[in-house]
């Protein structure tokens, strides 16, 4: 695995100094790059059989993988473009260097099974299915958007592909994601929730809270720490204590394990065993993927905190780059189709981009429509200056 | 009619609905084995079985997160936070979420939770325990909050609670459990309330107590002792904290031209100070006398019995504010003869 000079010098100085031994704890977060350790971790009470019974990927398939992933890098360079020409407002978190994860973890589950996200989830809504028209738009705060212009980018809703919600405070949908399981074994379905985190969210309480729940009351939930290293500009060992985060599953007794996350295959194989157990046997899983962030915390942060050596070693990381070269290796990915590809993602960003600065501002008439469900006497529809009485 | 507690109504009302409607379901700590720390919940368990009377751990933010969810795929959850101080646990779940899961979605998901909690001091249980900070959540638009303060508003409040699609936070009282009324002999007669809506309780014409939950009822007591002495107080239940129900204030205060407020939480910022503004906003050209409130002292509640009796407001002191406003209208009153 490759570590960066700082990390390891951190190391070696934690190793030097006996005496503080916690300190001694080296990064355990593998850092994404060529080398990476291919077989997950796995644990839990009942350990999960490691083997797939899947037949093999076609090429169809594996190139389908690699259109997605393509599309989320487009749409969100894109989407970084429009947020400095000022088409996009508020914060806005990218995927960028995740896009193996959030294609893998998504060809895992039926249309009919349920996901919650954190607030950088362009690309899940769009490997959800959701159109890149209806996603911009909803960046751009249209009332053609997702969300009708109530989200942004943190915000995405699409009950029919059955997004349960990006959530903008940490940790905020992980117990919303077990509740929502607790719904459907109610009702005696088998739909999987699915919820995905970031690693800073192992450190909330809410994250146990429902991890403990769920265990409990044998939900099928699947919580992915989708984990990049980084907590804004924090280091997961400098706020994880148990930096292998994927090993807090064991506190619930809950099967758990980590993947490459740069590798589409092995998130999708991860993932598929984790959905399914929880669809078979009604049990929650919690599954690490490691997966590098190519860039800042959101599209205005420059990430100073990271090393130029930190920066090279992202570009061996990249995991479209990665899945290109892997697919040319072998012999199923031309550099004709590639670039087709890429011209045809361009293209439905681009119109993606169009559709979104084409359509409507919502009307402020509409201002009051969504306070309430029920409606309710005495609702107060005033605007600021408007008396509390008009009479 | 039969006359069952507050507490009972709360039950049987609970039990009805669960019988009605296949998607109630209870959670929250101590509920079923235990049947309720305040025992509202009492022989739900076995009546109904765990899967719909479910004990959770001690984790509010948890739990009442997991309702959240569970109410957004359709689920009707009522859960039961031990006490409001508790509530606290779970304020981000409650404000940042089930507040505004219908809003910030453009309206693709509504959340039909209820949230049950007493609040009230009284029972020297200290600082940590005593609070009443339904202010918190009346505060946020996407929740609604009703505090009844008799069986049969708690009944038909709960009803409705558990019928919108929308959160609401039931606001119960540690003193109003035991206390007794009226309650049709069967459940099914109560209507549910229509949420939003105050009401005047008692009419009268010298001057207007506003109070909800514990001191609506204490406001009625008091309107009692000074029918006795020839005094006619108006009193307005407000029974529903958000939305408050403003015209039906404004139009008492019109009538009466003096008012005071009745409130159990701490007067600074205090919900009393938000009806204060509604009336000099609605009635200002009718009223006599300032508004005043009766509110607890801004104190963490202290345990000893002779400290907390002090700060909290009784219906006495409730008496010598509605005496110093009447005083302070310049009217020259009828004694009772």
């Amino acid at each position: 695995m490759a570590e960066t000079p700082t990390r390891s010098a951190a190391r070696s100085a934690g190793e030097a100094a006996p005496a503080r031994a916690r300190r001694s704890r080296g990064p355990r977060t593998p850092r994404p790059g060529p080398g990476l350790p291919q077989p997950p971790d796995t644990a839990g009470a009942e350990a999960p059989d490691t083997a797939v019974p899947a037949a093999p990927d076609t090429a169809g398939t594996l190139v389908g993988f690699y259109r997605q992933m393509l599309l989320v890098r487009r749409f969100e360079e894109r989407a970084a473009r429009a947020y400095t020409e000022a088409k996009i407002g508020g914060y806005c978190h990218l995927n960028l260097g995740e896009e193996a994860t959030v294609v893998g973890l998504m060809a895992a589950l039926r249309p009919t099974d349920y996901l919650f996200t954190n607030y950088r989830e362009h690309g899940y809504a769009l490997a959800k299915g959701i159109g890149a028209d209806r996603v911009m738009a909803e960046l751009y705060g249209r009332s053609t958007g997702v969300s009708k212009g109530w989200g942004g980018s943190m915000h995405l809703f699409d009950a029919e592909a059955r997004l349960l919600g990006g959530y903008g405070i940490v940790g905020g949908q992980v117990p919303l994601a077990a509740g929502a399981a607790l719904a459907v074994s109610y009702k005696g379905g088998d739909d999987v929730v699915m919820c995905q985190m970031g690693d800073g969210t192992t450190a909330i309480g809410g994250f146990h809270e429902a991890l403990n729940i769920a265990a409990l009351w044998d939900l099928p939930a699947v919580f992915v720490v989708v984990n990049n290293g980084l907590g804004m500009g924090t280091a997961v060992e400098r706020s994880a204590a148990e930096p292998e985060l994927w090993k807090r599953g064991a506190a619930y007794r809950m099967a758990s394990a980590r993947v490459d996350g740069t590798d589409v295959v092995a998130v999708r194989d991860a993932a598929r065993l984790a959905v399914e157990r929880a669809r078979s046997e009604s049990r929650p899983y919690l599954l690490e993927a490691v997966s590098p962030r190519l860039k800042g915390h959101s599209v205005v942060d420059p990430a100073r905190y990271r090393s130029k050596e930190e920066k090279d070693a992202l570009k061996d990381a990249d995991p479209v780059a990665r899945t290109a070269r892997r697919l040319a290796d072998a012999g199923i990915l031309s550099p004709e189709d590639r670039d087709r590809i890429d011209a045809e993602v361009t293209a439905e960003v681009e119109a993606a981009a169009a559709f979104a600065d084409a359509s409507p501002q919502p009307d402020v008439s509409t201002l009051f429509d969504y306070t309430y469900a029920t409606p309710v006497a005495g609702e107060q529809r005033r605007l600021p200056a408007d008396p509390v009485f008009r009479s | 009619m039969a006359t069952v507690t507050y507490r009972q109504a709360l039950r049987d009302t609970l039990r009805a609905e669960m019988l009605r409607d296949e998607n109630v379901l209870l959670m929250g700590e101590e509920i079923g084995l235990f049947e309720g720390s305040y025992k509202i919940t009492e022989g739900l368990l076995k009546e109904f079985g765990p899967r719909r009377v479910r004990d959770t751990p001690i984790a509010e933010e948890g739990f009442v997160g997991a309702a959240i969810g569970a109410a957004m795929l359709g689920l009707r959850p009522v859960v039961e936070i031990m006490t409001i101080n508790f509530s606290l646990l779970a304020l981000d779940q409650i404000v940042n979420h089930a507040a505004k899961i219908y809003g910030m979605f453009g309206g693709q998901a509504s959340v039909p939770l209820v949230i049950r909690t007493p609040g009230g001091g009284g029972q020297q249980l200290g600082a940590t325990h005593s609070q009443n900070v339904e202010l918190f959540y009346a505060f946020i638009p996407g929740l609604k909050v009703v505090a009844p303060s008799t069986p049969a508003e708690a009944s038909a409040m709960l009803k409705a609670a558990i019928r919108d699609d929308d959160p609401v936070l039931f606001l119960e009282n540690l003193a109003l459990y035991n206390t007794k009324g009226e309650l049709p002999d069967a459940i099914d007669a109560v209507e549910p309330a229509e949420i939003g809506r105050a009401a005047v309780t008692r009419p009268g014409t010298d001057i207007t107590i506003i109070g909800y939950s514990r001191m609506a009822r204490v406001a009625a007591e008091v309107a009692d002792t000074l029918a006795a002495e020839g005094i006619s107080a108006e009193v307005v239940d407000l029974r529903s904290l958000r939305p408050l129900d403003r015209e039906t204030i404004v139009a008492s205060v019109r009538r009466t031209g003096c008012a005071v407020v009745a409130e159990d939480d701490w007067l600074t910022y205090g919900i009393g100070a938000e009806i204060a503004a509604t009336v000099q906003e609605g009635a200002f050209d009718w009223l006599d006398a300032p508004v005043r409130r009766v509110a607890m002292a801004e104190v963490p509640l202290p345990y000893a019995k002779s400290l907390e009796t002090a700060a909290l407001p009784s219906a006495g002191s409730l008496l010598t504010a509605v005496r110093a406003t009447l005083a302070a209208t310049g009217r020259a009153l009828e004694p009772a003869s």
